[in-house]
């Protein structure tokens, strides 16, 4: 039972990592059809800029925090300006490319100027590092603080997709991007405020990351990325509970694969579950069927 | 009396909450040129999608009987009824628009008969002959709607009324028994139309077909259509010939908005 | 002279002056083995190009998975070769690996195949990634140390001949009414269907197709490079197999060809820079994407009008993907 327990503890850190990276595949794809291929990567990023505020500034963690998902935003922003604007009237294939190709920059970049090696980060202060034990089960503040800060992002989110005019204006601009022009939405801008926000949730993930796993490495965005893509079509694309929901179905499977003893076919599970979601129900588990109208 | 060559009862639509068709009623006899007109939005193109195959009716039967044996349309597959025997055209043109003209009526004539995979691959004598063949018969059809001299020609290139033409070719290609045209000549002016309408009248004849065929322009299925069904939010409201339907008061509230907008 | 067989005899001086060329030039010594080592990558991946093309280009479904099937080639012929190291071995290992991937890809192909672009891509992703998980962690396979002293079978004639033979049976393939069909169900999946294209048929017999090649590919690169491990045949190969086909255009088989045959030598030139080549690598891809998504050859296909400007009779007049080029 405790085992169980446990298992779950670990699942719920690992799921929340996940769902904030997928919140930002789902907004993104919600609103541009786009598999951002290079939103991994910004994670990757987000991981690195923590590891440098934290080693080389000296911030505190929260600090660092902040700092990594600001840097995040204006990663994003810069992706989409540079690399997808110029081809939102392109072929799905091509933009596609194009997200790999940034992408690969991405990766490579990083590994030119820091090197492939992985990094350690530094060590928590004191009230960071404990520890609780109910019985058997033992909980990190890390974990805890994991778990808290994915929820507090995923509310302050959810707010601000229901609540603000930029929120609606994204809803707007995913339903149909030409009404949402004509009723004088700034679609630019929209597109622009989605990717930030995805963004910046993906720069937290990075380092929530660095810090739980004590490790960064300039292609740690990769797979993260994809089984975070996974995630958000499980729940369902474009919506976010959907995201949420995969992402934690996700760490779940994850850990519940790992603790039977086959954690070397952890992904592979993890892909088979999202060809079986496409094969049964290619919505998602939150999604609704949408035909092409003929 | 010979069984109707399609049979069509109680056809129901649902779209989420919407009903886009309600108990749809139609009836087509063998050789009969009908049409089927109604507002915008009465579901006319939805009834097409539904004989096609595009999707599967929420309640209904469809039954086809192009030769003696009923055959079931309902819940089949678009390309299963194509083969069973009914070809369309489209509302919006939807040709190979990188193909050649020859390639798109080649295309569907291919489709009724066997090829081997072999055959395919290593491009044997056998093959050869077939092909020849294809290609011959093929320009046939471009032949019959004027479009031979542009054979070569990327579809995309084609004027307007041409491309409808060749969509109409395509669906000869497949060797029909009910043509089903969806508005084939929107965006035509009017001696284009009056061109179509002979080249419907003389297809029919000449391929002996069942044409059921959707279109807002009176002039031509008042000329050409010997009776007429008239749908308006999803249900049949009045059917007939064509001088009935003209009179038919129901038929006029329901277009006169449709006059107003026109005027 | 009749158009076709011009066409045919062009294709055929063609061939014979690169087979013989490169006979003479490996005789002369020009073609060491650091540049054969070159002439073999660049024939794998005109193979693995031509072969995703069909699937990609021609028949619109986009697969990201198609390192997936030469693994599945390569660790056949490496394991049967191993086991039988004849020329018979050989080509019972090309056979069986193939038929094997056409058989996975079947499969796979079946459920998946009607599912919108993007989510394909993800899908083909996944099997792929499936695939190298399950060769990471089995016995046969020997996990992640790989296999090497796989015996070399692979000279200038059997590259010429199956390099040759699959852009001569995926171009005939093309220009049949098979192919035609894969074509057709790209162009608009719903007219297609209307007029009684079998559409899963097509696109699942594309993938098959596809998926063969894929995997003789895979048979090669294990019978010259003697050593195959999993990780050669992750996402990353899948990448780059799509950047050669979408280099030289979705839908042109000569575009394949030509850019295999260029990241080939691109590639070697980098060598010695490796991170720098990655990054210029990507760049490309990106520049590329924004400037000129339809690559060099877009659906085109380069005509040979040269040779049939030498012969008597019809002038080629440049169109998209007709029957007609193809054949």
């Amino acid at each position: 039972m405790e085992q169980f327990l446990q298992q779950v503890v670990n699942g719920l850190s690992i799921g929340s990592i996940y769902a904030l990276i997928a919140l930002g595949y789902t907004m993104v794809y919600g609103i541009i059809q786009l598999i951002n291929f290079a939103h991994g990567d910004v994670y990757m990023v987000g991981a690195y800029v923590g590891y440098a505020s934290m080693s080389f500034l000296g911030l505190d963690f929260f600090t660092s925090l902040l700092v990594a998902m600001a840097a995040c935003t204006v990663l994003g922003v810069i992706i989409e300006r540079v690399a997808y604007k110029p081809l939102r009237n392109s072929t799905r294939i091509a933009v596609l490319i194009t997200a790999i190709g940034v992408s690969l920059l991405l990766e490579y970049t990083m590994m030119y100027f820091v090197g492939p090696e992985h990094r350690a980060y530094p060590a928590l202060p004191g009230f960071m590092s404990h520890t609780f034990h109910f019985g058997e089960v033992v909980i990190t503040m890390l974990q805890i603080m994991i778990v808290t800060i994915s929820i507090v992002l995923m509310i302050v989110l959810q707010f601000i997709v229901r609540r603000t005019r930029l929120g609606k204006a994204m809803r707007a601009v995913s339903q149909d991007r030409d009404a949402a022009q004509l009723m004088g939405i700034s679609v630019d801008n929209t597109i622009s405020f989605t990717f930030a926000l995805g963004s910046a949730l993906a720069g937290a993930a990075g380092v929530l990351v660095g810090v739980y796993y004590n490790s960064v490495n300039p292609l740690m965005g990769i797979l993260p990325g994809l089984k975070a893509f996974v995630a958000a079509v499980l729940g369902g694309i474009g919506l976010i509970p959907g995201a949420l929901l995969g992402g934690y179905v996700i760490g779940a499977t994850e850990t519940f694969v790992a603790s039977i003893g086959f954690s070397m076919l952890r992904d592979a599970v993890v892909f088979a579950l999202l060809i079986i979601v496409l094969i049964f129900k290619p919505s998602g588990l939150l999604g609704k069927n949408v035909r092409e109208k003929v | 009396m010979s069984t109707p060559i399609l049979e069509v009862t109680d056809l129901t639509r649902h779209f989420g909450g919407l009903a886009a068709l309600s108990n749809v009623d139609i009836t087509l006899e063998a050789g009969e040129l009908v049409g089927l007109i109604g507002p915008n939005g009465a579901g006319k193109t939805t009834v097409f999608n539904l004989l096609t195959g595009v999707y599967p009716p929420s309640a209904g039967t469809i039954t086809f009987t192009p030769a003696g044996t009923p055959i079931n349309l309902a819940g089949r597959k678009p390309y299963d009824i194509c083969r069973a025997g009914v070809g369309r055209t489209f509302q919006n043109i939807r040709l190979f628009k990188d193909l050649s003209v020859l390639d798109n009526v080649i295309i569907a004539m291919e489709q009724s008969q066997t090829y081997p995979l072999l055959g395919s691959f290593l491009h044997t004598p056998a093959w050869s002959t077939a092909r020849a063949e294809v290609r011959e018969r093929s320009r046939e059809f471009l032949r019959v709607l004027s479009l031979e001299d542009k054979a070569d020609e990327t579809a995309r290139n084609l004027s307007y009324g041409d491309q409808r033409h060749l969509e109409i070719a395509r669906a000869l290609a497949t060797n029909p028994r009910l043509l089903l045209l969806d508005e084939p000549a929107a965006g035509m002016n009017p001696a284009e139309t009056a061109q179509l309408t002979d080249l419907i009248s003389w297809i029919r004849k000449n391929y002996d077909l069942t044409i059921l065929l959707i279109e807002h322009d009176m002039s031509l299925v008042m000329a050409i259509c010997e009776r007429i069904y008239v749908l308006d939010h999803g249900t049949v409201i009045s059917s007939g010939t064509p001088d009935h339907v003209q009179h038919d008061p129901r038929v006029i509230e329901a277009y006169l908005g449709q006059e107003v907008e026109d005027v | 002279m009749n158009p076709r067989l011009k066409s045919i005899l062009a294709k055929t001086a063609v061939a014979a002056v690169v087979y013989v060329g490169v006979l003479l030039l490996v005789q002369v010594g020009i073609i060491d083995a650091y540049l054969q080592a070159t002439m073999v990558t660049i024939c794998v991946n005109i193979i693995l190009a031509v072969s995703l093309n069909l699937v990609t280009g021609f028949t619109g479904q986009f697969s990201l998975g198609h390192a997936g099937f030469m693994a599945i080639g390569a660790y056949s012929t490496a394991l049967i070769t191993m086991s039988m190291p004849t020329v018979l071995g050989f080509i019972l290992g090309l056979l069986v690996g193939a038929i094997l991937a056409a058989l996975v890809g079947f499969l796979i192909g079946l459920p998946t195949l009607r599912l919108r672009g993007d989510y394909l891509a993800i899908a083909t992703l996944g099997m792929a990634e499936i695939i190298r998980v399950l060769l990471l962690n089995f016995e046969f396979s020997n996990g992640a140390a790989g296999l090497s002293g796989i015996p070399q079978f692979v000279n200038w004639n059997w590259l010429f001949v199956l390099t040759a033979g699959t852009i001569v049976l995926i171009s005939n393939f093309l220009n049949s009414r098979h192919g035609r069909d894969c074509i057709a169900v790209r162009e608009d999946e719903i007219a297609a269907e209307s007029i009684g294209v079998r559409s899963t048929q097509a696109k699942t017999l594309a993938f098959s197709v596809g998926a063969f090649f894929g995997a003789i590919a895979g048979g090669v690169y294990a019978s010259y490079f003697y050593f195959i491990k999993p990780d050669l045949f992750g996402f990353m190969q899948s990448i780059n197999i799509l950047v050669i086909v979408v280099l030289g255009g979705l839908g042109s088989i000569s575009g394949s060809i030509i850019a295999a045959i260029l990241l080939a030598v691109v590639s070697t030139l980098l060598q010695p820079f490796p991170e720098i080549r990655m990054i210029l690598y990507s760049l490309v891809l990106v520049v590329l994407m924004v400037f000129r998504p339809q690559g060099i050859m877009g659906s085109r296909e380069l005509s040979l009008s040269l040779f049939s400007k030498l012969l008597p009779g019809r002038r080629q007049t440049r169109t998209k993907v007709t029957a007609e080029d193809a054949a």
